[in-house]
């Protein structure tokens, strides 16, 4: 089995004395698109600014097989590219250009090179003719793609997203799965939307109170209705989860 | 609310001083600025080529006359004391209009008016051809600390969020009947400014961990730089050349 | 409040000019290694925070508006050095991106904007605070007058530089009473709201607050008012006091320096018999009855301004331990 992420007994607490991971166990296998669900304050983002080496906690987490320590921070960082919750964080240059450019830059790219680097991540995403736009005037969708491209500029093996069809009209939520399914990466969804997490990620994993309560293929989670309204999840008015029991996602 | 500040003052167009590296255009404006603040107001003959070196100015940089009138409204208040001097002022008194006032208030007047047009003039031409990330790359060439010019980035991105979300508090104030009109009723509005500044210091560390996660080491990488060729140097030496030429001869002069 | 170009005379700007520049420079290298990291984001959001709080309109009487100035507020939650290198970045950007403020007039405009009321409030909030109670409801009460003040000593900088520069047969003792007396007014406004946003913050999240780094939890819990009304009310009478002596001056809008400009339009002069001093502008020593009286005044504020800004500065340096709140 080959792990892109490896978590192992992450323990997380605020300097305010609040417990935010209480021992988190996790292994993703490289190419798969899985789930973070769970019901708010569970620990979902705090769980994935560990994964970067942005909060640290006691425990380990391995990227690709490099455990992550102050040494290699920087690698890390490169291997694991963050989409924030809200696309204002993640765009605070000028430009988008120059918003993707910022991660390349950092790791010392200029020049030519850089400029690829910033084409081919924007491209990725379908975003080419934002490069000169400033970020302030994007409508939400646009937000969203130019945030993601920041990330993929840094080239990551896996990509982290926070709540990604936050304020996304149904046909922005729509590109954002078509975008998402086209990236030949690991990626991690952390979501409260089950027909998206349905949609996009064969497996799933429930995270609540700080630690992982349930993991298991997307079609199987969802369809346990005990498991979903135990912790605070529940599917949309008009979805039948129980039926979702026998069909599969494709993987 | 104000609104006015929130607009950058921008005029997108293609002209040879929107072409010109920001530094150069910053350099040229502070001296040619400095030189009429120098010149006597005695000198009218001065001002009034400095008036026309504005007009070519505006004309050439495409910015419009219109544009350059309505934003020169921000000077206006002092402009009003400006014309209230003369009759305040002590000192020879002369007949205007069939009203005595004041020889030097007069000329107290005119100076402000002068200086403060011309300069407010400048300084418009110069934020209407320079877009603001590049006023900011000039500063820094300038030798302006990078510290400075990153926080000014990051206000002016972050300004529009904020006063749009003071926006909405002040609707959903408004919506519940709120209409305050004495100082001891404002208590709701200052704290929204508490609650804005907890929102903007949070806004603050979560982008801070979106530039860690990207690498950030505490410099912020220079994307914008542009080194201004002697050509483009001595193009936008013209205008302070100009000012300071005057200048000097006024102050022969007078 | 954004002076012009030419507004004072070309070396009033340029002496200015260079106080700001010496000052801040300071302020910058105290700061750097805090700032380097996480402060650089921090710092600019806080500067579109005071930026946008300067568009923020509150009603002062009978609906008629002020705004906020933000220095004393900007230092008092950000620190002396980063609450004054914050406003100076509004006061720049605002000449240099708005045309707000003449470019040769920066120099004034930040001593006056930026540096006297951040390091001269956090100076007098450190002061007020020796007298109140170590509680949460001493630290807004200490706001609330330190921004008072704050206000009032910017308006004493201003006329002393009228002093120097004045460009307008206007005396000093006529730009000095109608300056520091409208801006008496405006402070209490200031005051008030100043000394409530900065409760608001202490109520939910006073890890936030600069000066408020030396209080334990319960003590800050302790929001029992040395009341803000009896302040405002004490602030007012001497508002009052102040007004008897400019009562031509009236309240109706005060919106600084423009108010006064126009306020003192309706001074009258007296005689002139200017003494002709070399340092000082003719115009501001001139039509004076008793010369000497005005720049003991002028002295006696300088002093003020320069031991309260001194002080701030000073306290600055010997409190900078980089404190650093709770990462979320």
């Amino acid at each position: 089995m080959n792990l892109a992420l490896e978590v192992r007994d992450l323990e997380f607490s605020y300097p305010d004395g609040r417990q935010a991971l209480g021992g988190v166990d996790l292994a993703i296998e490289t190419g798969t698109r899985v789930a973070v669900l769970g019901p708010n304050g569970a620990g979902k983002t705090t769980l994935a600014l560990h994964l970067n080496g942005i909060l640290r906690g006691s425990g380990v987490v391995t990227v690709g097989g490099l455990e992550l320590n102050d040494d290699n921070l920087n690698e890390i960082r490169r291997r694991v590219g963050i989409v924030f919750q809200d696309a204002n964080d993640q765009l605070f240059m000028p430009t988008v250009g120059e918003d993707v450019a910022f991660g390349p830059a950092n790791l010392g790219l200029r020049g030519a090179e850089l400029e690829a680097r910033v084409e081919a991540a924007l491209g990725e995403v379908d975003a080419t003719e934002l490069a000169q736009r400033p970020p302030h005037h994007l409508s939400g969708g646009e937000k969203r793609s130019a945030a993601i491209a920041t990330a993929l500029a840094m080239e990551p093996q896996i990509l982290v997203l926070d709540e990604p069809t936050s304020g996304l009209d149904p046909l922005g939520r729509r590109e954002l799965v078509q975008t998402l399914q086209g990236l030949d990466l690991t990626l991690l969804v952390i979501t409260h939307d089950l027909p998206f997490a349905l949609e996009l990620c064969q497996r799933s994993i429930i995270v609540d109170r700080g630690t992982v309560v349930a993991e298991g293929p997307t079609a199987e989670i969802l369809a346990n209705d005990a498991l979903l309204q135990q912790h605070r999840l529940e599917m949309p008015f008009g979805f039948n989860g129980s039926a979702l029991g026998d069909r599969s996602t494709g993987s | 609310m104000g609104t006015g500040h929130a607009h950058a003052l921008y005029v997108h167009e293609h002209s040879p001083i929107h072409h010109l590296p920001p530094q150069v255009k910053i350099a040229g404006a502070v001296a040619f600025i400095f030189s009429v603040a120098i010149t006597p107001r005695e000198a009218m003959w001065a001002f009034a080529i400095y008036a026309v070196a504005i007009a070519a100015l505006v004309r050439i940089s495409k910015v419009g006359f219109g544009f350059l009138l309505t934003r020169l409204i921000g000077v206006l208040p002092f402009i009003a004391f400006a014309f209230l001097i003369p009759f305040i002022a002590s000192g020879e008194q002369v007949d205007v209009l069939g009203i005595s006032v004041s020889r030097d208030g007069l000329w107290a007047s005119w100076n402000i008016i002068a200086k403060a047009t011309i300069g407010a003039s400048t300084s418009i031409v110069l934020a209407g051809t320079t877009e603001v990330p590049d006023l900011l790359a000039g500063m820094n060439r300038l030798r302006v600390p990078t510290l400075f010019t990153s926080i000014a980035g990051f206000m002016i991105r972050y300004l529009g969020l904020i006063v749009d979300e003071i926006g909405r508090m002040r609707t959903a104030m408004t919506s519940r009947g709120y209409d305050p009109r004495w100082l001891w009723q404002a208590k709701p509005i200052a704290a929204s400014a508490g609650a804005m500044f907890i929102r903007s210091y949070e806004r603050g560390e979560r982008v801070h961990d979106a530039m860690v996660a990207r690498g950030y080491q505490g410099e912020m990488p220079e994307l914008r730089r542009r080194d201004p060729s002697v050509q483009e140097w001595l193009t936008a030496a013209a205008l302070p050349a100009l000012g300071i030429t005057v200048m000097v001869i006024a102050m022969v002069a007078t | 409040m954004h002076a012009p170009d030419g507004f004072l005379n070309a070396g009033t700007a340029v002496a200015t000019g260079a106080v700001s520049v010496g000052t801040i420079g300071v302020a910058l290298r105290q700061t750097r290694e805090v700032l380097k990291e996480k402060q650089i984001p921090l710092a600019g959001i806080a500067a579109a925070f005071i930026f946008a709080a300067q568009m923020f309109n509150f009603p002062v009487a009978a609906g008629t508006t002020g705004h906020l100035l933000g220095g004393a507020l900007a230092a008092i939650l950000l620190g002396p050095h980063m609450g004054s290198i914050v406003v100076t970045i509004v006061v720049v950007v605002q000449a240099l991106v708005f045309a707000d403020g003449g470019l040769s007039a920066l120099g004034y405009n930040v001593l006056n904007m930026a540096i006297v009321p951040a390091y001269g409030g956090y100076a007098l909030y450190r002061l007020f605070r020796r007298v109140v109670p170590k509680t949460g409801g001493g630290v807004v009460t200490a706001t609330g007058l330190a921004a008072l003040g704050s206000v009032v000593l910017s308006a004493m900088a201003f006329s002393i530089q009228w002093l120097f520069g004045a460009t307008a047969p206007v005396s000093f003792a006529e730009v000095f009473t109608a300056m520091v007396g409208v801006h008496f007014l405006i402070g209490i406004g200031e005051g008030v709201i100043s000394a409530m946003a900065v409760g608001a913050v202490l109520a939910s999240r006073a890890d936030l607050v600069y000066g408020a780094s030396d209080l334990d939890r319960a003590q800050l819990a302790d929001s029992r008012k040395v009341p803000i009304r009896t302040f405002a009310i004490v602030g007012l009478l001497a508002a009052l006091f102040f007004g008897a002596v400019v009562s031509q001056f009236a309240v109706d809008n005060p919106d600084g320096l423009e108010r006064v400009a126009i306020d003192t339009g309706f001074v009258e002069s007296e005689e002139d018999h200017a003494l002709g001093n070399s340092i000082f502008a003719d115009y501001a020593t001139e039509g004076l009855e008793n010369e000497s009286l005005s720049l003991a005044i002028a002295g006696i504020s300088g002093t003020l301004i320069t031991l309260a800004v001194g002080w701030g500065i000073f306290a600055a340096v010997r409190e900078r331990k980089p404190k650093q709140p709770a990462s979320v």
